[in-house]
């Protein structure tokens, strides 16, 4: 017990101090690895909550896409993120009273709520707790049955996502020079070669 | 020294805030915004998957899991029309996207 308390205080204090560097570090590459740094830190979390399926998923997602993504295009665009950050401290008052604001009312909620007591009792799917069911076989058991509506509207939003980047960043060039197979496949001989008899003598027109 | 539910919604409280925070921090820089709002997703996920490991319902995590679908969409599109804004503009600056104000 001591152990998943210790585990807990070393993962949320990593991540939270993580997300700290994401927001205030000078420069956005650093930023993109404290946003690793955080989410890492989280799939602890998950793995400490019994969420072993969505704790892999969270490192393979954004460790492997997102972060890699954000990498890209922060290495990619050549920005003056000096120039970008002019003006950093002008809004730090008021970010920090409305975010010192809503902190206290989250903290406020999370210290007074209670569960009703009706809600145990109308739990949809529980967590099986026997022995040999994996998080991820239980997930999938329900994921696939009764929300598989849930689970194919997700992959046409990544469809989407993915058709509207390449729609978003396909560059048409009219002067590029392109291959164009069957013009290949259809050259014959007499299109590409011309047999011209020279006579002695005399040179080419 | 138990952690309860509690201790997991603190720790999403904060992630949340410091990802509002963020945006008004980085209020030129596109790039930390959108950061900024994974942050907030991921603390959204913190939520739902403590609820759900507290309360015994694996819907929550199922749920997690499209929230999560949604911010790599969201993560891709938008770096997308950043990278596609960049190539007509040269900047990346918040506030030179008016060109349609009138």
């Amino acid at each position: 017990m001591i152990l998943t308390a210790i585990f807990f205080y070393v993962f949320a204090g990593a991540c939270i101090a993580s997300a700290i560097m994401v927001v205030t570090a000078r420069n956005p590459v650093h930023s993109v690895l404290f946003l690793i740094l955080a989410f890492v830190n989280a799939a602890g979390l998950f793995v400490l909550l019994g969420a072993e399926f969505l704790a892999m998923i969270l490192i393979v997602v954004y460790v492997g896409a997102v972060a890699v993504l954000f990498l890209f295009v922060v290495m990619m665009l050549d920005v003056d993120f000096a120039e970008l950050r002019r003006g950093f401290l002008n809004y730090l008052p008021i970010g920090g009273v409305v975010g010192a604001v809503l902190l206290a009312e989250l903290l406020f909620i999370v210290g007074a709520w209670v569960i009703q007591p009706g809600v145990p009792k109308a739990i949809t799917a529980p967590i099986p707790t026997t022995e040999g069911m994996s998080n991820t076989l239980a997930l999938g058991l329900v994921l696939y049955t009764r929300y598989v509506y849930f689970f194919e509207a997700a992959g046409v939003i990544l469809l989407i996502a993915m058709i509207g980047a390449i729609v978003l960043t396909l560059q048409h060039k009219p002067d590029a020079r392109r291959q164009v197979i069957s013009d290949q496949l259809a050259r014959r001989r007499s299109s590409a070669i011309d047999v011209v008899k020279v006579k002695s003598g005399q040179g080419l027109p | 020294m138990t952690i309860g539910l509690g201790h997991y919604l603190s720790v999403a409280a904060i992630l949340f805030t410091l990802g509002i925070f963020g945006i008004f921090l980085n209020r030129k820089n596109i790039i930390v915004i959108l950061m900024s709002i994974e942050l907030i997703l991921l603390a959204v996920n913190i939520n739902l998957v403590a609820f759900s490991a507290f309360l015994g319902d694996i819907v929550g995590q199922v749920y997690a899991l499209i929230v999560l679908t949604v911010a790599a969409a969201e993560a891709a599109i938008g770096l997308a029309i950043l990278v596609a804004y960049f190539r007509n503009r040269g900047s990346i600056a918040v506030e030179d996207v008016n060109l349609m104000k009138g």
